[in-house]
């Protein structure tokens, strides 16, 4: 079945102009970086997993952004004619129950998702990782700050959402536009329900830290805190930051479709991997091919975030280096 | 029209073979169990404690009215012994008041005699003022129920009713027993948990163990009045899950015998069917699925209040002329065929039954696009930037809301794309059904509000007299800050010949009058003005296993109406 | 240890009742109308008068302490009087649900079996088995066995369970006949055989959610594996000469498990909250599809009361993972 998969993957490549063309994955680094981060890019070249995993996910950003300006159809069009049909010249991907381009579908979807997948899981960091290290380092900020993720946690989200819909959407979108209120809603909304569990295991975890006798070392000689915990906490709590980041993608996009179900997320006619999928589960048996590519894609999305994040983190880690 | 007698007819035919085949050799009980599917799962058993339809057809199983109506939408005695009338004296000659005979005979589950005292209880019942009783409305202009003797009832109405077949008719309103409620009249309604779930009635089965929005398990009723039924000795009536999951159970899977309300596009259903294990059947009642066109003015600039109200008109949607054109550039029968298949008609009128009251209006079966565009050149809409027509500096876009549902989101583009290619632009956008249909003043987004420019939804109305219904869309109905935004009237439709017509209308008595009246107001509404834009006559769906007999599906009442006669079929 | 357990107990008095508060406001803001499934039929007028008799014509913060009276004073003099045979509760309005008009205590105990039986033990089932893959994936990293151990990790968390569900339904309940694709919520276990019926039709509903809460732990557990497998202390421990097995098994594992500990911890309440998507595709009808339907029907006194038991478990898991931390790792203190 995987193989079955991944050939079918290279095809949606292949249907691409472009994006199989493109040289494998080699940015050169920064000129004028740091020895430390060459250091880092040489040891992620290294690693075979993570270099694959990086050509692949250049090839999917490819796909939905140099994509729709090759296969130029709008996702959007209504070919009444031609609905519910298989691959063909005309639409390499078929199209769906009212005949629109599949292909075109999946790459307007997949800059949808991408960018809320992304962004959405950014502010959760973001936001997991000050709250969770700001709580764990200082003790006097452990209290509230762990009483607002609990109270966090027990807000039903469901009526959560729908108060920032009534309340946000209109002024959102009348200050920058349908598409942008609503993607800066879903990100938000996303992002600020989701960061509880990251800054949970961020505090735990520099609870431990903070005890350890290189962490007193670099107290006594008085290292001020702001430098303590990006020097010293956060590379090592690097690990569970990337765990949570592809967790965060894969969860972003599943919930911006669960959000565009509940008339929250983007208008109707706007694709997205997560409501490709969602809308074809009931045809499942007559037409796979709809719910295996959306399905396919936010899998490979995923899988490929890993092992870059593993990758990464195996680079950064300097017990390792030079293995 | 046709499709739609040819539907009737068939499921007509099925009751008839039902009603003959087991008569011979049935017993009460002989069939086993009869599993049946509720997606959205029954929460009470009380009809008059929650007006949902899911409420509804559960407690039909157990309760029943004095009369129900037939698939046909006739009305036909349950528990009267016939159905009163001017000519047998039921109805009196001042329409004032309503006699009716109760059968003798009858008795409840637990063996006490079925009396006019219980019924004339019901109505005590829901009219009591603190109970919140979810089905006043079957009780309105109703002035006492009084209890003649043990087997007649006499219902007094204020003023002359021509249709007084709301109260004790129909799923919405059956009787409850006296002993068993006397209890929890008024305040005391919402205490009643073990009343509410577990009612004492007259129908086929009686409740063995009620699980709310889970599962019901039912059991034939020993004392039920025809002793060769019901053939199931068990019914089990389990929620959840959602429409395509239950079709699946029946069409699929073969889990279950018959699935309520299996709304799915046609070709899942067709390739449901082709498992050979069950049909999806479909019934025609007066649900309609239609735009809503503004006719006030939604902008967001407007201060708060004033929004889509009367005193500012709609910049565009006032022309009648776009009206007009956007309802021409609809292809009514390529909807219904994508949306619902065998289970909708394209329809151009808001009352497409009973036949006396559904107008001839079929020029807008047929889509005209060509013609739609020399409609807004004709009258002065020019085609402009982005083949957007525009006329004085205002655009012809337009935002258009509707619920999230599979099929309306598909109408939604495919509308959409019509109407661009006449240069209209359409921005699309959906709600919450919670939201959308909750009603909450607060929210911006509920169908009653319209902050949008047209909207899409469906309505209907029950029992077989559509006056109240047409009687919603009055310059008076139309939502406001002034009543809370509870209006029907959501185009904020105001034709002062409509209301003195409406206002007429509670007047005549002739059944063929009101029906040529009814025809004229549903023009009026429809193809006159193009206020309402009528899309597809939409049946309702179950899907039934071909191993149950005796289902004659039924939209102007309770689905499970003739539970009793249902049958395992060989 | 005990004062800080003691303190925090007490602190979680008024958390809770400010949590409860900022629920109680949140339903109330929050768009949305218990009668928004009554049938457009229904005349505005007769909903206004439903309206009424559900008690939605006081004032928020009289309804507000109406419910802390039901749930902190009827409901445990009811259960008090159930469990003694008194009748201190007579009279007294229980917390009631606006959709069925019936105690809400009484529909969760109803729900609570079928969800602490699926949702539970698939979440056992996903920490059996992402604990061992965790810990072999990572000591033995990018072998064939960590290779898999990703895949269908990832895979199965970045498919959605209403898409894998009905993969199952399919293939195990249509084209194999093996498992029912309805959840009986009424089968009793009585015997050896009704267990049998019980355990097929578990099947499907547990091996989604297990897949889904394994994936995430088993990713936390190996990346924390990872990290401590390379510190110094699993050096020193290895040249002491100690077994691999007590090496990998008591010291790396023990260091390892706070962020898993943590993960647990907020898992376990969501176990009661139930799984919202799985028991819908199963028909399991536990407390995620409750709550979800009392969310849809604006049914304020369920997701109230819901919400907040919800809430005592999070802030009550909440303290047993930080004095569980102090037990793992003795260095952290509260003082």
């Amino acid at each position: 079945m995987t193989d079955r998969l991944l050939i079918e993957e290279s095809a949606v490549n292949a249907a691409a102009p472009g994006a199989e063309a493109l040289p494998p994955a080699d940015p050169p680094p920064e000129t004028h970086a740091r020895s430390q981060s060459r250091d880092i890019w040489r040891q992620f070249r290294n690693h075979r997993g993570a270099m694959l995993a990086l050509v692949l996910f250049v090839a999917i950003l490819l796909f939905v952004g140099i994509g729709p300006l090759v296969w130029t159809i709008d996702p959007g069009f209504v070919d009444i004619r031609a609905r519910n049909q298989g691959f063909s010249a005309a639409h390499p991907l078929g199209t769906d129950q009212l005949g629109r381009d599949m292909l075109a579908r999946l790459m307007a979807g997949g800059q949808v998702s991408l960018a809320v997948g992304l962004t959405a899981m950014a502010v959760a960091l973001t936001l997991g990782s000050l709250i969770g290290i700001g709580s764990g380092y200082f003790r006097r900020l452990d209290a509230p700050l762990m009483r607002l993720t609990e109270l966090f946690l027990a807000l039903p989200l469901l009526p959560l959402l729908l108060l920032m819909v009534t309340l946000f959407r209109e002024p959102l979108g009348r200050a920058m536009g349908p598409a942008g209120g609503t993607f800066l809603l879903i990100v938000s909304a996303i992002g600020i329900t989701s960061w509880m569990q990251t800054a949970r295991i961020l505090r735990g975890e520099v609870l431990g830290l903070k005890e350890r006798e290189f962490i007193l070392a670099a107290q006594s000689i008085g290292t001020p805190a702001p430098r303590m915990i990006l020097r010293h906490v956060l590379p090592n709590v690097i690990s569970p930051i990337v765990v949570a980041a592809t967790l965060g993608i894969a969860t972003a996009i599943i919930t911006e479709s669960a959000l565009s179900f509940l008339g929250l997320g983007f208008p109707p006619d706007f694709p997205t991997w997560g409501r490709l999928l969602y809308d074809a589960v009931d045809q499942m048996q007559m037409y796979p091919w709809r719910v295996v590519l959306p399905g396919l894609l936010i899998s490979l999305t995923v899988l490929s975030v890993n092992y870059i994040g593993d990758g990464l983190r195996d680079a950064m880690d300097p017990r390792i280096r030079g293995r | 029209m046709k499709l739609k007698s040819l539907m009737l007819g068939a499921a007509a035919a099925t009751a008839l073979a039902a009603a003959m085949a087991p008569a011979a050799f049935a017993e009460r009980g002989s069939d086993g169990q009869v599993n049946v599917i509720m997606w959205q799962a029954p929460s009470t058993m009380n009809p008059y404690l929650s007006a949902g339809t899911k409420d509804i057809i559960a407690s039909s199983v157990t309760l029943e009215p004095l009369a129900s109506f037939t698939p046909e939408g006739e009305v036909v005695p349950r528990l009267a012994a016939e159905i009163p009338s001017v000519e047998n004296g039921g109805i009196s000659e001042d329409l004032r008041t309503v006699t009716w005979k109760l059968q003798p005979g009858i008795k409840w589950s637990d063996g006490t005699p079925f009396t006019a005292g219980d019924v004339a209880f019901t109505a005590e019942y829901c009219m009591s003022p603190q109970g919140g009783c979810a089905q006043l409305a079957k009780f309105e202009g109703v002035e006492k129920v009084e209890a003649v003797d043990e087997l007649t009832v006499r219902v007094t109405f204020v003023s002359p009713r021509p249709d007084p077949f709301s109260a004790f008719v129909g799923a919405q309103s059956p009787i409850l027993q006296k002993a068993q409620f006397q209890n929890c009249l008024g305040e005391a309604a919402p205490t009643c948990t073990e009343q509410n779930f577990n009612p004492v009635g007259t129908g086929p089965f009686v409740v063995k163990e009620f699980r709310t929005n889970d599962v019901i398990s039912f059991a034939a009723n020993p004392e039920y009045r025809d002793p060769a039924k019901p053939a199931f000795a068990t019914l089990l009536m389990k929620g959840g899950g959602d429409a395509a999951a239950a079709a699946r159970a029946v069409l699929e899977t073969g889990e279950f015998d018959y699935a309520w309300n299996t709304q799915l596009s046609p070709d899942v259903i067709a390739g449901m069917e082709a498992a050979g294990k069950g049909k999806n059947v479909a019934a025609f009642g007066s649900l309609v699925e239609r735009i809503h066109v503004n006719l006030t003015d939604p902008s967001s600039s407007l201060p708060e209040g004033e929004r889509s109200t009367v005193k500012h008109p709609h910049p565009i949607l006032t022309d009648p002329a776009v009206r007009k054109a956007l309802s021409m550039a609809i292809d009514r029968q390529l909807l219904t065929e994508i949306g619902y298949g065998p289970a909708g008609q394209p329809t151009c009128n808001l009352v497409p039954a009973p036949a006396a009251w559904a107008s001839e209006n079929t020029e807008c079966l047929t889509q005209d696009i060509e013609a739609a565009k020399a409609l807004l050149d004709e009258a002065g809409w020019t085609v402009g930037a982005g083949g957007v027509r525009e006329k004085d500096g205002k655009r012809l876009t337009l935002l258009f809301q509707t619920s999230v549902n599979a099929v309306r989101q598909d109408f939604q583009a495919l509308i959409k794309q019509w109407w661009s290619e006449i240069g209209v632009e359409t921005e699309l956008k959906v709600v919450d059904p919670s939201v959308f249909f909750g009603g909450d003043a607060g929210s911006p987004d509920t169908f009653q509000k319209l902050y949008a420019d047209v909207e899409m939804y469906a309505n209907n109305f029950e029992g077989s007299n559509p006056e109240p219904y047409l009687a919603r869309q009055t310059c008076d109905k139309a939502p406001g800050p002034e009543n809370q935004w509870q209006g029907e009237n959501t185009s904020r439709y105001c034709d002062p010949e409509y209301d003195r017509l409406i206002a007429e209308m509670t007047q005549i008595v002739d059944p063929a009058e009101r029906g040529a009246m009814g025809r004229r107001l549903n023009e009026m509404l429809t193809k006159d003005s193009n206020a309402i834009i009528p899309l597809v006559y939409r049946g309702t769906t179950s899907a039934v296993s071909n191993t149950l007999g005796g289902v004659a599906l039924n939209a102007w009442d309770s689905e499970l109406w003739n539970v009793a006669d249902w049958h395992r079929a060989k | 240890m005990l004062s800080f357990a003691l303190r925090r107990l007490l602190l979680a008095v008024p958390t809770l009742l400010f949590i409860s508060l900022v629920i109680f406001l949140l339903l109330e803001a929050s768009p949305g109308d218990p009668l928004g499934d009554v049938p457009l039929t229904v005349p505005p007028e007769v909903k206004e008068r439903m309206r009424e008799a559900l008690g939605l014509g006081q004032a928020w913060y009289i309804r507000y302490v109406l419910w802390l009276k039901q749930f902190f004073w009827v409901e445990p003099l009811y259960w008090f009087d159930r469990a003694f045979g008194t009748g201190f509760s007579q009279g007294m309005q229980r917390i009631i649900s606006f959709q069925s008009r019936s105690p809400v205590f009484d529909v969760i105990a109803e729900r609570l079996p079928q969800t602490l039986t699926v949702v539970g033990m698939s979440y056992l089932v996903g920490v059996m088995i992402a604990l061992p893959i965790g810990i072999i994936s990572a000591y033995r990293q990018y072998s064939w066995f960590d290779q898999i151990g990703t895949f269908i990790s990832m895979v199965g968390f970045s498919l959605p369970t209403f898409f894998t569900g009905v993969v199952l339904i399919i293939v195990f309940g249509i084209k194999l006949q093996w498992f029912p694709s309805i959840y009986d919520t009424t089968h009793r276990v009585t015997d050896w055989d009704s267990f049998l019926v019980q355990l097929r039709q578990m099947a499907m509903p547990v091996a989604v959610l297990a897949l889904y809460n394994a994936a995430q732990i088993s990713r936390f557990m190996r990346a924390s594996m990872l990290d401590n497998l390379r510190q110094d202390y699993v050096r020193t421990a290895r040249a002491k000469g100690l077994s691999e097995r007590v090496v990998v098994l008591k010291h790396v594992l023990r260091n390892s498990l706070i962020p898993v500990v943590t993960v647990i911890a907020l898992g376990l309440p969501a176990v009661f909250g139930g799984a919202i998507i799985t028991e819908q595709v199963f028909k399991v009808n536990g407390l995620g599809q409750l709550l979800i339907l009392a969310i849809h029907a604006n049914d304020m006194p369920m997701v109230m009361t819901l919400t907040f038991i919800f809430a005592v478990l999070i802030v009550g898991f909440t303290l047993i993972a930080d004095l569980l931390y102090g037990v793992l790792d003795p260095r952290i203190r509260y003082d």
